[in-house]
């Protein structure tokens, strides 16, 4: 049997409590995310992202403590993300029990950061985020770039060339969201998340838009993801990640039950 | 007298997440971790961990005696190697252009290389990331209770070809056989991450605390 796929649920996390947002805005409340952490490493989640969209320096100290909860009760990796700026941030957030750090918007300011972050605490702890939407106009060649500022703001940067660069700056895998269809539940973007599946050595996670099971098995199938990710059907209690990697091995998919 | 454990810090990443594990594993018993030569005398029982690249984890081995420690540990109680701990264990590893290892089981490190294909011709990703079977190649006490073909979580590049088969106790696949876990009377070492590895790695770890050393 092969390396399982790995279905991971993802916690957004702003002052202390987990929310989701549709598009990145309108949030809703998901409760606790130690609570919510426990929850899904009993259900046989393969891991946990925890993106910390907290602003303030305040909320970021909270975040500490936070993932020093999680990594005392939950016994599967653990990564977090948001607001990772400097091979500081790495440190700080390695000791607090993070097993992977992902850093998005600070790599494409400083793509040294990668670098110097994957030379110091190795390319197993580093995930690149990439947010990306389409470009390209219909009949055009499929182009897709990256953007930051949820989702506001262009880059110029071609998000599959820079999954490679990065790729090659030492990043340990990618965590790549379709931001088209974030939170709106049509589904992963299948074909970026198939360029760059293709175009990098390393594992790539699908995030963003999943609104129900077949998404996460087209993730899989179609955009040929090592992992997918999800939030609202898990918080919500939509899906819990039994019934998702049930569905998943019904239709195909090597997963680990 | 309460029974301690001593995990091996030699500064190669954050150790916490091991201590919680064997924490959680046996509530009774008394983790530290340290890379005082006497704590580790001391402890009953002693995991050798390791994350990260292995020149500077030799480096750093070298520099604090640990494989003194290592061998000390190893002549009289037990002994769990994890990761890149395992590996180090070896006596070769290709990674950094080729590092001296510590020679205690005999055998080398490889790359899982940048073309990698699995049986079926499907392209497979390297760092080999995730839950995969481990097969187990003979029965062993830190195996008890954990069915053959179990699942553990996976997170390196480079893997272990033990070279003495008498010392193999589980192999893996991913594109190629590796040696999962090694093993000699009263030292064990893993590929995998049993802290990371939910129910098996927290029953593989109680194994390791009620453990006399004994195969």
């Amino acid at each position: 049997m092969p390396l399982a796929k790995r279905i991971i649920p993802c916690l957004d996390v702003e002052n202390g409590r987990v929310v989701k947002g549709v598009k990145f805005l309108d949030i809703r409340d998901a409760g606790d995310p130690v609570e919510v952490a426990r929850r899904y490493n009993e259900q046989g989640a393969d891991e946990i992202t925890f993106l910390d969209i907290t602003a303030s320096h305040e909320g970021r100290e909270t975040t500490v403590h936070t993932v020093e909860k999680i990594a005392e009760q939950v016994f599967i990796p653990l990564t977090v993300g948001g607001g990772i700026r400097e091979v500081n941030d790495v440190r700080v957030m390695l000791n607090a029990g993070a097993d992977k750090v992902s850093i998005n918007t600070a790599a494409i300011f400083r793509p040294e950061l990668v670098r110097e972050a994957a030379d110091r605490f190795g390319s197993q702890c580093i995930v690149v985020a990439i947010d990306a939407k389409k470009v390209s106009l219909p009949g055009e060649l499929d182009r897709w770039e990256i953007f930051t500022h949820g989702g506001r703001k262009p880059t110029g940067l071609d998000a599959v060339e820079w999954a490679v660069k990065m790729a090659q700056f030492g990043a340990g895998e990618i965590l790549l969201t379709s931001m088209d269809q974030d939170g709106v539940k049509s589904g992963y973007d299948l074909g970026v998340t198939r360029a760059i599946s293709d175009a990098v050595p390393i594992p790539v996670i699908a995030s963003g838009g999943v609104g129900n099971l077949q998404h996460l098995v087209d993730g899989v199938v179609g955009g040929g993801a090592d992992a997918v990710l999800a939030a609202s059907i898990f918080h919500f209690g939509e899906y819990s990640v039994p019934q998702a990697k049930q569905y998943m091995r019904e239709r195909g998919v090597e997963v680990r039950l | 007298m309460t029974a301690s454990v001593a995990v091996i810090d030699y500064g190669m990443g954050n150790l916490h997440s091991v201590a919680s594990a064997l924490q959680h594993a046996d509530p009774s018993v008394k983790v530290n971790v340290s890379a005082d030569p006497a704590v580790i005398r001391a402890a009953d029982r002693v995991v050798f961990p390791g994350v990260g690249a292995i020149r500077d984890c030799m480096a750093e081995i070298h520099r604090l005696g640990v494989g003194d420690m290592l061998r000390e540990a190893m002549a009289s109680k037990p002994v769990l190697g994890i990761c890149v701990g395992m590996q180090a264990m070896l006596d070769h590893s290709q990674e950094n252009d080729g590092v001296d290892c510590l020679g205690l089981f005999s055998g080398e490190v490889k790359f899982f290389g940048n073309d990698l294909h699995d049986a079926a011709g499907q392209r497979l990703k390297v760092p080999h990331m995730g839950w995969n079977n481990v097969q187990q190649d003979r029965a062993h006490p830190l195996w008890a209770n954990i069915p053959d073909g179990e699942r553990f979580y996976f997170v390196h590049s480079y893997y272990a070809d033990c070279a003495d088969e008498a010392h193999a106790f589980g192999n893996c696949d991913y594109g190629v056989k590796f040696t999962a876990a090694i093993g000699r009377d009263n030292v064990f070492a893993v590929q995998f991450h049993p802290e990371k590895s939910h129910t098996a790695g927290l029953r593989l770890l109680h194994n390791f605390l009620q453990w006399d050393g004994q195969i």
